[in-house]
């Protein structure tokens, strides 16, 4: 089954000793089904907040505001029960570090039979048969053996694959892979990115891929939001955000990634300036600190979302149709 | 595995060799001569010299020692100097009463401390986690000799639903399940405690790692989550805790059985030690180190079957 996503006016704040973090404001995002979306921006811009979020998987101290709206029923609006019931049946994640993605003491064949507890019509043997095919799918030789082996006698790369089966054997509707290839190598890398555009060619549910790898971003998506300090600064097909980007903020990030670069420079250009506070966040623009084209509105009006094209908008006083 | 346990078990039997060099080491320097203050200050020369022969004190230290080993190899840990009987004999009398007691008690308070610290790691920050928080310290804070004594007296004198003395009759299981009671209670009391602590701030840690939110993720109950992916892990500390504890649950069992007159390794060996029976002090020591060690031998291995990071670790 598989349904469309769409979080509107969505915010996330964490309540600590020291205040309320605003991690998330006022986020919108659609997907749809056969789709791949992906999220990108610098550590700390709320990324992983998101998807946790979509998720369900919140700590304690988050205090959620705005819909998610998935298949017609508003996630953050069900109770911990219902919730948990998604979970591994329609919504699963893929996480960012597969070195301790999984559980030191169990086999992989173990785990992965277990997170399979909502599909109550396949029997044990029926779920390891799966396990080896899906196994076989991400290119996992050998997997009757690696089913009986535990975590850490797999390579980094390998376990994320089984992490990607294992998301993929509950058939979601909604996949999320939060950083699949921040804690790999290059290799590794690009072995994963190549598995997961071949995946998406036989999937026809949701993928959401977070990265701050603008790479990663352009090979898989079909769209992307760029966040910054917590907001969605700006949203749009992948070609028209890395061809026309709009906001300061994404062609500044575009104007840093190494890669543009064929020359060895001296120095890689940089944006000055750091992230505003998420404890007191301005009032303004979030961007209008660090930004080279700030005016007069940007310090104290919070700029609206401006519609460029039908499915292309920049969040920025300086930006017209 | 294999040479593990074989290194383990070489270093047990050093440790043995060492207790009991120590043990002659203790008996040639507490003052006053052992004779004498057995037989009484008016026993002859000679009474004192044929005890002081029986005993082998006679002899230089370093060979008592060999001579202690050899037999020892053979099954034979001496006489007691009173009765004659062979001290392997009198332990193994002894032996059965303790072991059961210590043994019921470790399970109690596995079976209850457990289970509480896992509920208390479910419902953190609850009223209930606070209660078993401070149910746990209370328990801890009390001696085990303490919840003897007023557990006899409530149990025994005043509401007479228990034995005070005793081990229960020979043969007589459901008599000798009653005089259990009370003696495995006082000593679990204290570990049930230690135990929830422990499991609790073990499985605290454990629940905070990424592949708890793995398991999570794929909406696993958090019953399961916590019996299946937490406590596997959070329970190797509490292995650790509880083989060393040993040591201090057979102790607290001669406290114990000294309050319940109950027959046992703890009696055996307070009385020998009150008579300057050394024969029997010896022999007894010599068994319960050989239990305390085989015991952290067979946690460590056990450790190493639970944990297969561990297990790699040894074979490679």
């Amino acid at each position: 089954m598989s349904g469309s996503l769409a979080a509107s006016g969505l915010s996330v704040r964490y309540e600590t000793p020291h205040g309320s973090v605003h991690a998330l404001r006022h986020v919108d995002i659609e997907a749809h089904p056969g789709e791949v979306i992906g999220i990108v921006g610098e550590s700390g811009c709320g990324k992983s907040t998101l998807v946790t979020a979509l998720a369900n998987l919140l700590p304690a101290n988050a205090r959620i505001d705005g819909a998610i709206r998935y298949n017609g029923v508003d996630l953050a609006k069900l109770d911990a029960h219902r919730q948990r019931l998604l979970r591994g049946d329609e919504i699963a994640l893929v996480g960012q570090d597969p070195m301790t993605a999984f559980n030191p003491v169990l086999t992989i064949g173990d785990q992965l039979i277990d997170f399979q507890h909502h599909r109550k019509d396949f029997s044990r043997a029926q779920k390891r048969a799966r396990i080896a095919a899906m196994l076989g799918r991400v290119g996992i030789a050998d997997a009757e053996r690696r089913m009986r082996s535990y975590p850490h006698e797999l390579s980094g790369g390998m376990r994320q694959r089984v992490a990607i089966a294992a998301a993929l054997l509950t058939d979601p509707g909604l996949l999320i892979a939060d950083e699949p290839t921040t804690a790999l190598d290059v290799t590794m890398e690009a072995q994963i990115i190549h598995l997961l555009r071949e995946l998406r060619r036989e999937y026809n549910g949701i993928i959401i891929v977070v990265s701050h790898h603008l790479g990663v971003i352009a090979e898989l998506c079909d769209r992307v939001y760029v966040m910054y300090a917590g907001e969605v600064v700006e949203g749009g097909e992948v070609d028209a955000i890395f061809h026309d980007p709009r906001h300061p903020y994404t062609q500044a990030l575009l104007a840093c990634d190494p890669a543009r670069f064929h020359d060895r420079l001296d120095r890689l250009p940089t944006i000055p300036g750091s992230l505003p506070s998420l404890t007191q966040p301005p009032p303004g623009c979030v961007y209008a600190q660090r930004c080279g084209r700030a005016f007069a509105p940007c310090k104290t009006i919070a700029p609206p979302l401006v519609k460029l094209t039908a499915c292309h908008a920049a969040r920025c006083h300086a930006v017209t149709p | 595995m294999l040479a593990y346990a074989v290194k383990r078990i070489g270093l047990g039997l050093l440790i043995l060799v060492l207790v009991m060099v120590a043990m002659y080491a203790a008996v040639f320097l507490v003052p006053g001569d052992p004779a004498t203050v057995a037989l009484g200050p008016r026993a002859t020369p000679e009474l004192k010299r044929l005890l002081i022969e029986r005993m082998g004190l006679d002899q230089p230290v370093w060979w008592q020692i060999v001579e202690f080993f050899r037999n020892a190899l053979t099954g034979n840990l001496g006489y007691d100097v009173w009765s004659n009987r062979p001290v392997s004999t009198l332990v193994l009398e002894a032996l059965p009463n303790t072991l059961v007691l210590g043994l019921t008690a470790l399970a109690v308070a596995l079976l209850i401390g457990v289970p509480l610290g896992c509920l208390s790691v479910m419902r953190r920050g609850t009223a209930a986690d606070a209660a078993i928080g401070v149910l746990s310290v209370g328990v801890i804070a009390v001696p085990s000799f303490v919840v003897a004594i007023y557990s006899l007296l409530l149990f025994a004198v005043t509401l007479r639903w228990l034995p005070a003395i005793g081990a229960g009759e020979a043969g007589d299981l459901f008599s000798q399940a009653r005089a259990l009671v009370m003696p495995a209670a006082a000593i679990a009391l204290g570990w049930i405690g230690y135990i929830a602590r422990m499991v609790r701030a073990s499985m605290m840690e454990v629940m905070g790692e990424p592949h708890i939110r793995t398991a999570r993720s794929f909406g696993l109950p958090e019953w399961k989550i916590v019996s299946k992916y937490a406590l596997r892990i959070a329970i190797i500390p509490t292995i650790s805790l509880v083989a060393v504890g040993l040591g201090s649950i057979l102790s607290s069992a001669v406290f114990v059985e000294a309050v319940f007159a109950r027959p046992g390794i703890g009696k055996l060996i307070t009385d020998a030690v009150s008579t300057r029976n050394y024969p029997v002090v010896m022999g007894t020591v010599l068994i319960m180190t050989a239990i305390y060690v085989s015991i952290t031998i067979a946690a460590d291995l056990l450790i190493a079957r639970l944990d297969p990071r561990v297990r790699d670790v040894f074979r490679g």
